[in-house]
Parts: structure tokens; C-alpha cells; sequence
């Protein structure tokens, strides 16, 4: 008896890839790729997705993709989309593909003037939370406590010592139709929040937590595990926000920080009492979030009940 | 691979799938599959990051080609049928 | 045909307009603001049907125009000086992606000190981008150099990016009759852009991936030959354009009274236009004098540079400009495109006009001078590169 498969079977993105083993990175681009189909065009920038598809002239990925530079992913897009349009061509998805680094840093100001045109363009930000590709430098993305190596453990103690981005509260900010997290761990929750994404007009952004085990010095073999265990600590929080509208799409139930940590060698310096903090904070926003689908629902449902007739 | 500047086109596209890339050879453990007690539920190849793992009415079928041996496949698989094999035994 | 009393800037966007760029992505700076604005306009009165995106920085401009000449359509776009250093990363991509995208360029002074007057730095500082580099003189010429720079742009044996040169102020807020052809005609010359590749879901490809050490160079030989290729293509565009509208440019240099000079000076933009005046006068008064004026920077006027060599006792270059290190861009460029050829006259170099100064026929009158003094004495205490009416007392002769 087969069972049934539970994401699309269509691959279009092929083996033969320079991904390392067990890469998130490489996950999320297999899964949008199914959600999105063949009538796609990609525009990446410097990532880790730029040299993944295979050294020239090889290529991965079975549809239209463009190299553009680091901070210019929310321009390309859009302009891929202007072409098309001024061509007259539709039914066609655009979907910016850029890492942690490329969209909470050198590219938050190309995405906000997407996001500010709404251009029709679907926005993916894979967060491995450093810069991976050029070898393990922290981001806008890396979260406090982390190692990397410009955050390296030494005598100082010089752990990243910020919190990491909070780029779904900034596009929230823009107004933009439609804002979601999904994370590897999750395929069919990732499909769907694509595919969902793709079928509104505006511009969508979604954050997949894509884990990077030769960064974060993770046995490879645990990219699924982790993220599991990071949305059952809080450490990454699974939502989307349309029209300003929140859902938090799982709530599983809590599990120690430290469980989550101590499975990275990035964390491993990490003394109890500041993960007893981390903790604190992470419950705290965890809770923030859902007052705010509370809130955010509870006046949805009100405006919908003043618009009902009488 | 082209030869000549002549069989270079003067824009840099990318046409050549990379499925000819084998990169089976960065493989330290190897997955083995035990069909006997595989439920069919195809997590390992819903999970896999390299696309390398077929579906078929016995099992997974491993395109050991491509396979880079993460080892995503056995911690997932929910019957634990799936052994990582170091490659070198 | 119509004539119209049109600015610079106007010109520019009536280029656009008359090119049927299909995606505009533009971002206000001065001097080029009434370009992004003549464009809206055209929009709103809907004689210009374009994607016009209004981007959040010039580096974002032309990344949206080259993914939008990726995607196979007609992209255009116009800035001024920060705003063109700070494409200046884009600019490269644009030429290594083969986007034949035209941008035009309201020559404008580096801060600090900030000016916003005329001055050749931003421009000839993406000399080595790989894009076509041209330099208008009057805004009739601005207008046609949109159109046939799109149409040897976009040939298939050139596929490089265009800038497009004007002189701020001088051009770009300056009204003058411009002649518009039919639009059928430019139609006609300039048919809509067929992209020999494309990004196409039907036809799967990417664009600029990672190459190693054994295969890029081809690609840079490539580019190297495509601004070779232009060349030939812009001569024999401008000779088509004259016959469509009777008017021409020189092709690759703007040669004026040149045939039988002794003295020629050779430069850019606007002054060139004043020194074209000065020359009518002294030739009255019998002196041998000519004009050329820089209409291809890149790829370089060899052949005529060398034309130049071929006649002139000694030639003056002027630069609106100065690369710190040594000379003006122009003039280092003059000079090694002679040096390996038979004649080879003295040269000299004057640093003039930088940062908006007023460039008067007196100035070019002096410079005739100064010249006719190097042919016979060769150079004075000033040396080969002299920075023409510095407050510093060296040029003593010419009030400013």
C-alpha cells in the first residue's frame, strides 16, 4: 500500500547541487519550487543560492533564474515583473529568493521600496541567521548568543550580543497583503503559505528558517529535528499576517530552550543564566504574538459584523 | 563543456542540468534502506535535500550518484529503518 | 515632423518616449529631477505607455532596469552624478549581463564641496564599467542619441548598455528647438527589442551564476568585443539617421574645421560648442584652428584621434575633469592612442570649466594661443598639464 504523498511530486529542482549536507537552504528552495511550479522566475542575489545551483555552465534549477547583485533583490524583481507586464505576459510568478544577509541587512532598503510600490512579486528571505556563504559572519539575522566568526567565544566572551531582525514586524509595517513564516521541519505548512501567497496581487513576504548545519556545527542529519524543537521553544515562531491580520499557524507545546541550544555547537558557550533570560524573552514575545492574533482577529471580525446588513 | 570562445554565447547563461555533477563522492555514511520493515510513508523523500531518493512499491530507491549522506532520511524515518553505513567499512 | 522648444531634460524623456522604452525606473536627483517628472507627465497624458517604477535609489533604478532587459524588454533610465557612483555596481552587472538598457547621464560635480553644476567626473569615472559612453552637445542631439543608441545597443553583435551624456544647466534646464520625426519613422528605424536571450519559463536558463578561472575571461573577451563591434555600428547608425532626418554626428567624433587645422582643440559637452564659434572667428582672421569634439568615449575614437594626428601641429585636450594622479582622463587617452602611431604632434592638457565654470570664447581664444606657443616652444613652466584659470596666477592673461 503506497501512501498517499502529502507535497507535489513534480521536481524542479534537480541532484547534482553544491548544497551542504543536510542544508535548509536547499530544502526551502526545493519546496517553494514545488508549491510555485515551472511557470516561475527567480531572481537571487550573493547567497548561498548563488553558487548552489552548480558551477557554470550547470544549473539546479529547472526554471528562468537571474543573478543580481547583494542588495538588489526587491528592485530585480520588481523590474522582472514591469518587463513582464510591459510584455503582456501573466500568469507567471516572481519570487526574489534571498538569504538572512541579503534581506535584513544590504537589501532591507531594494525590499522596502518593493514592498512600498507593492509590486506583484513574492518575496522569500532564507534565514540561516549568518552569513553563511562566505563563511559563518554574523547577520542582522543572528540571534543573541550565537557564535560565529566575527562573534567569536574567546576570553571576552564576545558572543552576538543583538537580537535578531524582526523582518516580519518591518514588512508587517509596509502594509504589504499578505506576511508568513515557514520553516523546513514543515514542508506541507511551506507549501501552502506559497501557494497561498501566490495566488494574492500585491507583494507577499515569507521568512523560512532554513538551518544551516555547517554553521550553526550541527550534525547534519538533525536539520529536521531542529526546527521542530525551534518552534516548540520559541526560538521561531510560525504565523502569517494577512491585511494586517495575524495567525500564529502552530502552537505545539513549549519545550526547553536549552534542548534547542545544546544540539549547535554555536550555543554550547551559552552559561544557564543567560539562556534562563533568552528563555524569558522568547516566552515573553511568544505571548506578545498571541495577543496580537487576539487583538488583530477580534477587530477583523468586528468590522466584518459593522459591514453585515442591518 | 565548451571548448572555444566561439561556443561560449556572449551572455553568461546557465543551460546544462547539474544533475551530471556527481556528488555522491562527498559521501562519508551511506543510507541502507531495510524494505522489509519500510512503511511506505515517504518521509525520507519528502525530506531530502538532494533529490535523491525515488520512490518505488519496495521502497526508497537511493541514487547513491547524488547522495551526499546527510543522514536526514534515517533520523527521520518514523520506523527507523533507514542505517547510516560509514562508506570506508 | 514637429519642432519643439524643449530643455535638455525634455529631450531626454521625449527620447524615452519616441524609443518606446517599455520599463522606466528612474529616481530624482538635480539636475536630472525634470527628467523623472516630464516622464510622469508624459504618463499622465498618456502619450507615453511605459512601466514607469519610481525606485528608492538610483541603485535600484538600474537593477530593475537590467532584470527588466533580462526579462526581454526595452529599459531606460537617467541620473546625475552621486547618483550615478552609486549605480556604479549595477553598471558593471548591466554590461556583464548584456542589457542593452540606455541610461542618460546630466553630467553634474562629485561632493564635497556639493555642486550640482556642470562637470565631467561622474561620467568619465565609469569609463572602465563596459558601458557605451556618448556626449551630447545640444539637446537635438540628446533627443536622437536616445533613439540610435538603443538601436546599436541592442544589435546583437554589441548587447552592452548605453550612458548617454548632457551637461547640467547648460543642457538640461536650457530650451531649444528640437525637431521630433514621425513616429512611425523612428518605428521603422528602431523596431521593438528581440532579446537573444531571455529569461523564459518555456525556455529555462539562468543568468550569471558562478564561474571558475577557465571560462571567465572568454565572457570579458566577449564584452571586449562587443564594444569593438560598436564601433563600426554607431558610424553606420548615424549615417542612417542622417538619412532619415538629414542629421548626423560624425559617428564616433564631431570634427569641425578639422580638414586642414594646424591647432586643434579636442574636448567635451558644451564648451566644445562655444569653442566651435571661436573657431569660425580666427579662421576669418586666418588662423588655421579646429574643433573636435568627443562624441564616443567609449570605445575610444582611435581612428580619429589619430585622423586628428595625421594634421594638427599640436593638439589641446580639454578636460572637464582630472583624474588625481596624473592629467585629465581625456588627455591620458589621447595620448597612448598616438603613441604607438607615426605622427605623433605635442599635446597639451588644460584642466577647465570643473565644477560649472564658465567656459568663454575668450577662454578658447587664450587656449588657441597657448596652443600655437607649445607647437613652436613646446611647453612652458606650466608644464603638459596646466589647470586653465586657477586663482593661482598661471594664467594671468585671461580674467575669469
Amino acid at each position: 500500500m503506497m501512501a498517499k504523498l502529502t507535497i507535489p511530486e513534480d521536481e524542479i529542482m534537480s541532484p547534482g547541487h553544491m548544497g551542504c549536507l543536510g542544508c535548509g537552504a536547499t530544502m526551502a528552495m526545493r519546496y517553494v519550487l514545488k508549491a510555485a511550479g515551472r511557470r516561475t522566475i527567480l531572481s537571487i542575489p550573493a547567497c548561498c543560492w548563488a553558487v548552489m545551483p552548480g558551477v557554470w555552465p550547470n544549473t539546479c534549477l529547472q526554471v528562468p533564474e537571474l543573478y543580481t547583485p547583494f542588495e538588489t533583490t526587491g528592485a530585480s524583481a520588481g523590474g522582472i515583473r514591469a518587463a513582464l507586464d510591459a510584455l503582456g505576459k501573466k500568469d507567471i510568478n516572481v519570487i526574489g529568493f534571498a538569504g538572512d544577509g541579503g534581506t535584513a541587512d544590504i537589501g532591507i532598503q531594494a525590499l522596502s521600496g518593493a514592498a512600498d510600490r507593492n509590486d506583484d512579486i513574492l518575496y522569500i528571505m532564507y534565514d540561516n541567521e549568518a552569513y553563511m556563504n562566505t563563511g559563518i559572519q554574523r547577520s542582522g539575522s543572528t540571534p543573541i548568543g550565537a557564535w560565529t566568526t566575527t562573534t567569536p567565544v574567546g576570553e571576552t566572551d564576545d558572543w552576538e550580543k543583538s537580537p535578531k531582525k524582526d523582518m516580519v514586524s518591518i514588512m508587517i509595517a509596509h502594509r504589504i497583503p499578505y506576511v508568513a513564516t515557514a520553516t523546513v521541519g514543515y514542508p506541507e505548512d511551506l507549501i501552502r503559505k506559497v501557494k497561498k501567497a501566490l495566488s494574492i496581487k500585491g507583494t507577499k513576504f515569507i521568512q523560512i528558517w532554513a538551518p544551516c548545519p555547517t554553521g550553526w556545527k550541527m550534525e547534519p542529519g538533525l536539520t529536521v529535528k531542529i526546527t521542530k524543537e525551534a518552534v516548540s521553544c520559541r526560538a521561531f515562531n510560525l504565523l502569517e499576517c494577512e491585511n494586517g491580520v495575524y495567525k500564529v499557524t502552530m502552537k505545539p507545546q513549549t519545550t526547553p530552550l536549552k534542548d534547542y541550544l545544546f544540539k549547535q555547537g554555536r550555543f554550547k558557550h551559552l552559561p544557564d543564566d543567560l539562556i534562563k533570560e533568552l528563555e524569558k524573552d522568547l516566552h515573553m514575545k511568544y505571548e506578545d504574538l498571541l495577543e496580537m492574533e487576539k487583538m488583530t482577529q477580534a477587530r477583523a471580525a468586528a468590522r466584518e459584523a459593522s459591514k453585515a446588513p442591518s | 563543456m565548451p571548448q572555444t570562445l566561439h561556443e561560449i554565447p556572449p551572455t553568461p547563461i546557465n543551460t546544462v542540468n547539474s544533475a551530471n555533477v556527481k556528488t555522491g563522492g562527498w559521501r562519508a555514511f551511506k543510507p541502507v534502506c531495510d524494505n522489509s520493515k519500510c512503511i511506505k510513508c515517504w518521509t525520507c523523500w519528502k525530506f531530502c535535500p538532494d533529490v535523491s531518493i525515488a520512490i518505488s512499491e519496495e521502497g526508497p530507491v537511493y541514487d547513491y550518484d547524488h547522495c551526499k549522506g546527510c543522514g536526514i532520511c534515517a533520523a527521520e524515518c518514523p520506523v527507523k529503518c533507514i542505517q547510516m553505513v560509514p562508506e570506508n567499512k | 515632423m514637429v519642432k519643439e522648444l524643449l530643455t535638455g531634460n525634455k529631450a531626454t524623456a521625449y527620447g524615452a518616449m519616441y524609443a518606446r522604452a517599455q520599463v522606466i525606473a528612474a529616481y530624482p536627483i538635480t539636475p536630472q529631477t525634470t527628467i523623472v517628472e516630464e516622464i510622469a507627465e508624459l504618463i499622465a497624458a498618456k502619450r507615453l505607455n511605459t512601466q514607469y517604477m519610481k525606485v528608492e535609489s538610483e541603485h535600484s533604478a538600474m537593477a530593475a532596469c537590467v532584470a527588466a532587459s533580462n526579462t526581454g524588454a526595452r529599459a531606460f533610465t537617467a541620473t546625475s552624478s552621486h547618483g550615478l557612483a552609486l549605480m556604479h555596481e549595477v553598471l558593471m552587472w548591466a554590461a556583464g549581463a548584456r542589457t542593452p538598457v540606455v541610461l542618460v547621464n546630466v553630467n553634474r560635480a562629485m561632493g564635497p564641496p556639493w555642486s550640482v553644476y556642470a562637470d565631467h567626473q561622474d561620467a568619465m569615472a565609469q569609463r572602465d564599467t563596459g558601458l557605451i559612453q556618448y556626449w551630447c552637445e545640444n539637446n537635438q542631439e540628446i533627443f536622437d542619441t536616445v533613439i540610435t543608441a538603443f538601436k546599436v545597443s541592442e544589435n546583437k553583435d554589441v548587447l552592452l548598455p548605453a550612458m548617454i551624456n548632457q551637461d547640467a544647466f547648460f543642457l538640461s534646464h536650457t530650451s531649444e528647438p528640437v525637431d521630433l520625426p514621425d513616429q512611425e519613422a523612428v518605428d521603422q528605424f528602431l523596431p521593438s527589442y528581440d532579446a537573444p536571450y531571455k529569461l523564459d519559463v518555456d525556455k529555462p536558463t539562468g543568468f550569471g551564476s558562478f564561474i571558475m578561472p577557465p571560462q571567465y575571461m572568454e565572457f570579458r573577451a566577449h564584452m571586449a568585443g562587443g564594444m569593438e563591434n560598436a564601433r563600426a555600428l554607431i558610424r553606420k547608425v548615424d549615417k542612417e539617421w542622417e538619412e532619415l532626418t538629414g542629421r548626423s554626428y560624425g559617428g564616433m567624433m564631431d570634427m569641425y574645421r578639422c580638414e586642414d587645422a594646424e591647432l586643434i582643440l579636442f574636448g567635451a559637452g558644451t564648451m566644445m560648442s562655444t569653442a566651435k564659434d571661436v573657431v569660425d572667428e580666427m579662421r576669418k582672421e586666418g588662423r588655421k584652428v579646429g574643433i573636435a569634439r568627443l562624441r564616443v568615449f567609449r570605445p575610444f575614437p582611435v581612428d580619429e584621434v589619430r585622423y586628428l594626428a595625421d594634421r594638427a601641429r599640436a593638439i589641446g585636450i580639454l578636460d572637464r575633469t582630472f583624474t588625481f594622479g596624473y592629467g585629465g582622463p581625456l588627455f591620458n587617452e589621447t595620448n597612448s592612442q598616438m603613441y604607438n602611431y607615426r605622427n605623433r604632434p605635442p599635446t597639451k592638457n588644460y584642466i577647465i570649466g570643473v565644477g560649472g565654470r564658465d567656459v568663454r570664447k575668450k577662454h578658447i581664444r587664450a587656449l588657441f594661443n597657448d596652443l600655437e606657443k607649445v607647437a613652436k616652444e613646446g611647453y612652458g613652466k606650466e608644464g603638459e598639464v596646466h589647470w586653465w584659470g586657477l586663482l593661482d596666477g598661471s594664467t594671468p592673461e585671461v580674467e575669469l
